[in-house]
């Protein structure tokens, strides 16, 4: 597409600069069919350009298409359960326009070769914008700390070993301090393996009852401890993945306030479902980390209220049903979560947690903030990274339904409120609810 | 249910009463009235089987199938002689442990057992929850023969048929659970039969095989053994299941058997017409000692092997019964 776009009678909000317009002032947004040139409530006041093609949004929010800061698409190694297409695909019909992909895939991101594979496969792809993590440590299981200065200048966007922690302090150390030299931010994921080894649900009543191996909570919040006290020691920049424990929230903040260089995101798991979702051994609902108590989740919408949790990330980990249909204990850990983040983000604002841009920056501006990505803002000149979407239409979580090629979601046939329109990157339309 | 139905005679028939229940998953299924009819027609075969009386039919040209994802000499060999005192063909199916590793075949399995048209099927399996995923793929009644540290729901009916023949109820007794409460099924088969029914439950144990909220179970939670016997009309030792265990829980046996082992001196906390039972395989000397488990006044542990037989046939005959009303 190269001709002018307008996109009329939307709501328009950007919480990177604070813009929203209602859609009465019939505003929106022009294009120039790949970049952005017009924003706001009065840009159609004085009648269109010639040639232009009008999307009408009928009252719909457009809002800068949703940046996840956390997903896995499994390829290379594993694309029989995702791969760069269709987690493209799934994250377009989310409403999402660039991911962040881990790099714990086989082989691990730990060298530029693989980046640049991720990288070309996303552009032959030509859906959402992939970016990708580098690992921290040689093949995210070691303690041989990554070229971490050829890796950012091959594209890696941050550091992390995934799904696994940086369990050995001093190769965390050394990294935080290293990353300095980057002005790179290591990205953990905040569990004490030999704490956690072996459990599979959130330790409990409930696990005792069902006769499953639990993982206590504190398996996070002293990974977290010992982490903060690296990150006071180093001054490096850190943030914790997925955080789901009360006490995990309280540290972040207290840590925040002490002036340490210190984000984190959770997932919506952690703050629209607890551990009571698992059920009767309901395997969808086995994630890492588990799902947790209701004072945990409550804890985690108050930090997403206050700030304290930056972002929400979708942490998608496709599984193919053989990996699910399984008694629990064997069942692989994580679920689908790109094509659900929107309409759960919007819990939020409808229990009146969050107001809507607020809600939003968590899913676009701040991330894309964090990881100094060029994407996640509506301003001139900027790319046309865009999501329209109803943000009061009803609809049902119905994984078989799902683009991805995992079709496990623990929110399997819950209602929510909101739906993805359309989603448009770099001009070009790559999902709308018709197709 | 007529007297032909079941096999009994009319006078050995307990109250009529339609059981609703499609498997036999868990304990924590059954009602009060749904325990008491198992158990009253499970003392009925018992006494059927004491007195020597002949097989019956009702499972004839039935088929029971064991399907044992984990070994179990005990609990197999009764299901076994279970189902061929009711009449039916019985086979035995034994999953390799590799296998089992594996994880992939047990939708496969259940595939394989419906083409067999199996009319029962008694699965043991060392994962929580596998039994009930297999009851979800078969058509046919399931037993659950112990799944993981979940239940192990036949086990805790013949421990309660133990107790009640002895004590004559199990409204109001105080029993003790004492050992490895973590890794153990029959804890918690026991815990939730035993309370449904009127008892109140003791568990003994060193603090690291106490499971997580153990006291939300409704339970009172002891770490000295002598303090917990106090009182107690049952002693229910269970084994150390040092399989199930990654990593250190207890530093050796030989402090476990000194801390947590019944002996005579501990015994004598509980009542004095307290009774030792116990689920079997014994270590003795590491849970047990010998003469206690062998104390013919006192151990009920042969009686509750007896029980098991009657117990499974009350299980197969009520599950295999042509149904009015089912539900999973």
């Amino acid at each position: 597409m190269t001709g002018k776009v307008a996109y009329t009678n939307a709501r328009v909000i950007d919480p990177a600069s604070g813009l929203d317009t209602p859609a009465s002032t019939g505003g929106g947004v022009l294009t120039d069919g790949t970049r952005i040139m017009a924003i706001g409530p009065d840009i159609f006041a004085t009648g269109m350009p010639a040639g232009t093609e009008i999307v009408d949004c009928e009252g719909a929010v457009l809002t800068p298409g949703l940046v996840d800061m956390r997903v896995d698409f499994c390829e290379p190694g594993n694309e029989h359960k995702e791969d760069i297409e269709s987690g493209s695909r799934a994250a377009a019909a989310g409403g999402v326009t660039a991911v962040v992909t881990l790099p714990d895939t086989d082989p691990a991101i730990d060298d530029a070769s693989v980046l640049e594979f991720v990288a070309r496969r996303a552009r032959d792809v030509k859906l959402v914008k992939v970016f990708a993590y580098a690992t921290v440590t040689r093949n995210a299981d070691s303690d041989e700390i990554v070229e971490m200065g050829l890796l950012k200048q091959a594209g890696a966007v941050a550091f992390t070993n995934g799904r696994s922690a940086v369990a050995n302090a001093k190769t965390l150390s050394r990294a935080l301090k290293y990353a300095q030299a980057f002005d790179a931010l290591i990205v953990q994921h905040p569990d004490e393996a030999s704490l956690s080894n072996g459990g599979v649900m959130q330790s409990g009543e409930l696990a005792t009852r069902l006769g499953l191996p639990g993982i206590p909570r504190e398996a996070e919040t002293i990974m977290i401890d010992r982490d903060l006290a690296l990150v006071k020691m180093t001054g490096g920049r850190y943030h914790a993945a997925h955080i789901s424990t009360a006490e995990s929230v309280a540290k972040i903040r207290a840590a925040k306030a002490d002036g340490l260089r210190v984000t984190c995101d959770t997932a919506p798991p952690y703050f629209a479902l607890n551990e009571l979702a698992v059920g009767e051994y309901r395997t969808f609902a086995k994630l890492s980390p588990p799902l947790r108590t209701e004072d945990d989740r409550q804890a985690v919408v108050d930090g997403l209220a206050d700030g304290t949790i930056d972002c929400i990330a979708s942490d998608h980990f496709p599984q193919d049903q053989e990996s699910k249909r399984l008694p629990f204990e064997q069942a692989e850990f994580g679920a689908a979560g790109l094509e659900s983040l929107l309409a759960l983000t919007l819990e939020l604002v409808h229990n009146g947690h969050l107001d809507l841009a607020a809600a939003l920056s968590k899913v676009t501006a701040r991330p894309a903030e964090l990881l100094k990505l060029p994407v996640g803002r509506l301003h001139v000149g900027g790319a046309a990274d865009i999501v329209i979407f109803d943000p009061e239409r009803p609809s049902r979580i119905e994984p078989d339904s799902f683009t991805s090629k995992s079709k496990n979601s623990p929110f399997d046939g819950r209602l929510v409120q909101g739906r993805v329109i359309r989603t448009i990157v770099d001009g070009r339309t790559i999902y709308t609810t018709a197709s | 249910m007529t007297a032909a139905t079941t096999g009994l005679s009319a006078q050995d028939q307990p109250a009529e009463f339609p059981f609703p229940h499609r498997h036999l998953l868990g304990i924590q299924d059954l009602s009060p009235d749904e325990i008491t009819y198992l158990l009253d027609l499970s003392n009925r075969y018992a006494e059927h089987n004491r007195a020597r009386g002949p097989k019956f039919d009702l499972m004839r040209d039935k088929i029971l199938i064991n399907l044992f994802f984990e070994d179990s000499t005990r609990t197999r060999t009764s299901f076994e002689l279970a189902g061929m005192r009711l009449g039916a063909d019985v086979i035995n199916i034994a999953v390799a442990n590799s296998s089992i590793k594996k994880g992939e075949t047990i939708v496969d399995t259940a595939m394989t057992l419906n083409a067999m048209h199996a009319d029962a099927l008694v699965v043991r399996h060392s994962n929580a929850g596998a039994v009930k995923l297999l009851s979800e793929k078969v058509n046919c009644a399931v037993i659950n023969g112990g799944d993981g540290s979940h239940e192990h729901p036949t086990q805790a009916l013949l421990d309660a048929l133990t107790i009640r023949r002895r004590k004559g109820t199990l409204q109001g007794l105080l029993v003790a659970l004492c050992g490895d409460v973590a890794h153990s099924r029959v804890a918690r088969s026991n815990i939730y039969l035993l309370q449904t029914m009127g008892a109140r439950v003791r568990v003994i144990a060193p603090p690291t095989l106490i499971p997580a909220a153990m006291e939300r179970l409704g339970v009172e939670v002891f770490h000295d053994m002598r303090a917990g016997l106090e009182g107690c009309d049952i002693v229910m030792m269970l084994r150390l299941q040092r399989e199930r265990m990654e990593g250190s829980f207890v530093p050796s046996v030989h402090e476990y058997f000194e801390f947590y082992g019944l002996d005579y001196d501990k015994l004598q906390h509980a009542k004095p017409d307290a009774l030792i039972m116990h689920p079997g395989p014994m270590n003795r000397g590491v849970e047990i000692d010998s003469d206690v488990a062998d104390d013919i006044d006192r151990s009920l542990i042969r009686e509750q092997v007896e029980m098991g037989v009657a117990v499974r046939m009350a299980c197969l005959d009520v599950l295999t019964r042509e149904r009015l009303v089912a539900t999973p």
